[in-house]
């Protein structure tokens, strides 16, 4: 079965791979620049025009994947040479335009940018449109299209330019770092920087050398990952790795929605703090409504304080769906207790760069969390959550939630609350669309994602929010 | 006193929950909330017997059906 939804994924973890193979065997100082041409061994281009440019992208593809450079805070970086330079304007009439009489083109557009030439054929100054789309929506030939850059159809934040040599360029004040570009651009040249080196290093420390122990965190989303193996499996291997032990993220969600409950009956009006993305989006571009975001920590990194309050010389794992928990973990109240953040994609990487067949290794178990923390990984699952935790706490507020899925919901019910007409108190912020299963560090991104964090919450042993809070003393 | 109960997975499906709870109830119910001390731990790396848990430094392997046994052993005298 195929691991990944596309090629650029591949890539991305082939050189990660790579960089993991040699980092156990001690020699990555002397071989990261050989690197390049395992990737790209010639004498044939497979990806670009030639043998050389695959390897410059691939030596700068290593260069990420060993962590970028140091005292770059930002998480997502464009690599300049793998910009295809793809074509910039946005609205286009095509060929389909068959140069009729209604011409509903003109009559949508709110600009007065059309003209139409001796065959009545469409045509849009580009100087006037102004990207509404309406004209698009209303031709019935489907004649005019969009064909705006993917990074920036994809940038729903609007934080990608074009510099002046039609390169992609990212604004890092507005970049939530959700990856959405990464996963987006068919030529992969947004990518997300990779800690992956360190994690190796806790792991080597603890196990070679008797160092802290090492606590692999891992989100629910997995359940929708590695198709080819069980959970169990993957738990299994991550041992074999030397992770001392593996523990739901969702148990953090069910401290988190506990808090919240409280918080939001309190305060009476919320949003989620779980998403860093969409934390990032709210103190940047609606810093009205930074006084409402929840000050519990996420799921994350609650779950690692509880681990670390409990073994505190020890080491943190994350691992999950996410690109932006890699700048959460930066952040100063985080970094106490989350070491270091994985994607899947880089779990992946640092499995077969191993060389350990996940798929012959036994079941080892997983189980810490309620129905209720696993349902976190997907759209409205927060919501249910927070509402379950209120009726079980018997909290005197009702719960009047708006789940946004993804970050344009996230920005209408962000623009309705600074504007005050809300008719909701609990803003559930998820900036992927569909939720964390919508990550940009998934393996896979699937239809049946989100009946399968369903399942997986029905299968969990704890039906109750509660539950898991007092099994936790 | 502290006691430390293991609420890994593999603690966690052969039922710490109850054991935690059962242990809480006890300590309320002879009123020594003030003198035994308890906390949670990711595996104590005895999986196999029961529920692992240590009573300051003393390990042991608990069921949940064996808490209030345990309990007049090997808490109630000791504190």
């Amino acid at each position: 079965m195929r691991i990944f939804d596309t090629n650029v994924q591949k890539l991305k973890y082939e050189v990660l791979r790579e960089v993991v193979r040699h980092a156990y065997a001690d020699n990555l100082q002397e071989a990261y620049l050989d690197i390049p041409k395992t990737i790209a061994p010639g004498p044939e281009p497979t990806m670009r025009c030639c043998i050389y440019k695959e390897r410059a992208i691939a030596a700068e593809r290593v260069k990420l994947a060993m962590g970028g450079e140091k005292g770059d805070k930002n998480i997502i970086k464009i690599i300049d040479i793998a910009c295809d330079e793809c074509p910039v304007s946005t609205y286009q009439v095509t060929d389909m335009c068959r140069g009729c009489l209604a011409h509903r083109c003109e009559a949508a557009c709110p600009r007065g940018a059309f003209s139409f030439d001796r065959n009545l054929k469409a045509h849009i100054d580009p100087a006037r449109c102004v990207e509404c789309g309406r004209c698009a929506s209303v031709c019935p030939y489907n004649a005019i299209v969009s064909r705006k850059r993917p990074c920036e159809v994809a940038c729903k934040v609007k934080a990608i330019h074009m510099d002046e040599r039609k390169i992609a360029k990212i604004d890092e004040e507005k970049c939530t770092s959700c990856g959405a570009c990464v996963y987006m651009c068919p030529f992969g040249a947004p990518v997300d920087k990779s800690f992956i080196l360190d994690a190796i290093r806790m792991l080597r420390e603890s196990n070679e050398k008797g160092g802290p122990r090492v606590y692999g965190v891992v989100a629910p989303s997995i359940i929708s990952q590695f198709r080819y193996a069980k959970v169990g499996q993957v738990i299994t291997a991550m041992k074999k790795m030397g992770f001392f032990s593996v523990v739901e993220a969702a148990m953090g969600a069910d401290m988190v929605a506990w808090h919240e409950a409280q918080e939001l009956a309190e305060k009476g009006f919320l949003t989620s703090s779980c998403c860093p993305a969409f934390v990032h989006y709210v103190e940047t571009e609606f810093p009205n409504l930074k006084e409402h975001i929840s000050t519990n920590l996420s799921p994350m990194a609650m779950i690692a304080k509880y681990i670390k309050d409990s073994d505190p010389d020890c080491k943190i794992i994350f691992v999950g769906p996410c690109t932006a928990k890699k700048a959460e973990v930066q952040k100063e109240r985080v970094r106490q207790y989350v070491d270091c953040a994985l994607t899947f994609e880089e779990l992946q990487a640092l499995i077969d760069g191993q060389d350990i067949d996940i798929s012959k290794l036994e079941e080892d178990v997983l189980d810490n969390a309620s129905y209720y923390g696993r349902i976190f990984a997907r759209s409205g699952g927060v919501s249910d959550a927070v509402a379950e935790a209120v009726y079980e706490q018997n909290l005197n507020f009702t719960v009047k939630a708006l789940p946004c899925d993804g970050i344009e919901a996230c920005r209408m019910a962000l623009l309705k609350a600074s504007h005050g007409a809300k008719d909701f108190n609990f803003i559930e912020g998820m900036a992927c669309n569909g939720g964390c299963i919508g990550g940009a560090g998934c393996l896979t991104h699937g239809p049946k994602d989100k009946g399968e964090i369903d399942r997986y919450g029905m299968e969990a042993m704890e039906k109750r929010i509660s539950d898991t809070i007092t099994s936790a003393p | 006193m502290k006691i430390t109960i293991c609420i890994g997975s593999s603690c966690h499906l052969k039922g710490s929950r109850q054991i935690v709870e059962g242990l809480q109830a006890l300590v309320k119910e002879h009123g020594l909330e003030d003198k035994v001390e308890m906390g949670g731990r990711f595996c104590m790396g005895d999986c196999q017997n029961g529920v692992c848990l240590t009573v300051d430094d003393q390990k042991f392997s608990l069921k949940p059906e064996d808490v209030q046994a345990f309990f007049e052993k090997e808490i109630l005298p000791k504190v």
